[in-house]
């Protein structure tokens, strides 16, 4: 049997599919009962209304299963609130491989950060402007480059 | 302290009627950001109104769940403002709405997220961070229209001052409640003072003030908002896609 933290933390995201839950801080535990080997995996959305949560419920059930745990189940956690600072490094690098830039580091103690540079994930310019707050899903905003002029996401700071 | 029934609910009913009626422009919004911005706002006020009824429903006790509470009630029952059940109007109008509404929010959610029932401290700590964006972007569309063109300015006084009267109803003294909302009320006045001086916009003299929703007495406009929301529901009951 697979041990079930990894099966649980190779999940990919289904909207954003270069990133797994894991690294994109969304995996808050998982636990074994060592009696009865039952496996409880709590996560926590990006944003309340995620519609992408029931698909990672059940892509989490799945992978599951398929390492050996049929009835594992899935919690769902509020508090605390997710935060783009729990993303991991490698799950930065890996957005910004598919053209997402991601989020600066939020300051302790403010609600919406300020929005620095925000660096261009194709030609690396920090010549960039913000076209839209909102974006294709509700993780992401639009920006553009006004280097090389491609339109590209930015994984907002929350 | 646990919060009571009629207080969460009339929290996740802003939130549904809020979400319904920014969905309406789904498809019909003035340019392609705009559209996907509204949709995305809708859909964060639907998520904390999935959490707030589902914590109604438990508080309750009587068996309800989000979706009991959502969709096989009645206008009556409803215990949201009347602010979110007015119609869109003009794009002004729609913005003037959010706009209130989210200068309201951020500070009701800031305050619920240090209050002693753990369940709505959760859901506030989560749903502030989706307000502070609202906030966000309604001020720069009510500063950007009424520091626009003579007509873009004329249609956002035109919209502050037909919204107005209806803010006044979100600050009613509650003290029992967790965060008494009348406590709000300065956060609020100083939010959009500072946005209507940036906007040259004339903040509305005091005159009536309506209310009646918070004990479910509505508009007639919530009736038909709910025809249309409920009606698959009511006809297919428990209809799944």
């Amino acid at each position: 049997m697979v041990n079930p933290r990894e099966a649980a933390a190779a999940v990919v995201d289904p909207e954003i599919r270069v990133i797994t839950i894991d690294e994109l801080g969304i995996l808050r535990a998982v636990e074994q009962d060592p009696a009865t080997g039952r496996v409880v995996v709590t996560i926590t959305p990006t944003y309340t209304g995620c519609p992408a949560m029931d698909v990672i419920r059940a892509d989490i059930r799945r992978a599951l299963a398929a390492a050996g745990h049929p009835d594992a189940e899935v919690r769902t956690a509020y508090s605390p609130a997710w935060s783009t600072d729990w993303i991991s490094d490698r799950g930065r690098a890996k957005l910004a491989a598919a053209g997402i830039a991601p989020p600066a580091p939020v300051r302790a103690g403010t609600v919406v950060p300020l929005t620095l540079a925000v660096r261009c994930p194709r030609c690396g310019s920090a010549e960039t402007e913000q076209v839209s707050r909102f974006g294709s899903t509700a993780c992401k905003a639009l920006w553009r480059c006004r280097s090389c002029s491609e339109p590209f996401d930015h994984l907002k700071a929350l | 302290m646990t919060a009571s029934f009629d207080f969460v609910l009339s929290l996740g009913d802003d939130a549904l009627i809020a979400a319904q009626r920014l969905g309406e422009w789904t498809s019909r919004a003035p340019e392609m950001e705009e559209d996907i911005a509204l949709a995305n706002i809708a859909l964060d006020q639907l998520g904390a109104a999935r959490l707030l009824l589902t914590y109604a429903g438990e508080l309750e006790g009587a068996g309800r769940d989000e979706d009991a509470l959502a969709y096989l009630r009645d206008d009556r029952e409803f215990r949201n403002c009347l602010l979110v059940e007015l119609p869109n109007g003009d794009f002004a109008v729609t913005m003037a709405k959010l706009f209130f509404l989210s200068a309201y929010q951020l500070p009701l959610y800031t305050a619920l997220a240090g209050c002693s029932d753990e369940r709505l401290a959760a859901i506030g700590a989560k749903a502030r961070k989706e307000s502070a964006y609202h906030l966000d972007h309604s001020a720069l569309w009510v500063k950007r229209l009424g520091d626009g063109t003579d007509e873009s300015h004329r249609r956002m006084q035109a919209a502050i001052d037909e919204v107005w009267p209806y803010t006044h109803e979100l600050f009613a003294a509650d003290p029992a409640a967790p965060v008494d909302p009348a406590t709000l009320r300065a956060e609020f006045d100083a939010t959009v003072s500072a946005v209507f001086d940036e906007a040259t916009l004339a903040r509305p003299a005091a005159g009536w003030t309506p209310g009646g929703g918070r004990d479910g007495v509505h508009t007639e406009h919530l009736s038909f908002l709910l025809a249309e929301m409920q009606v698959l529901h009511r006809a297919h009951p428990g209809a799944k896609w």
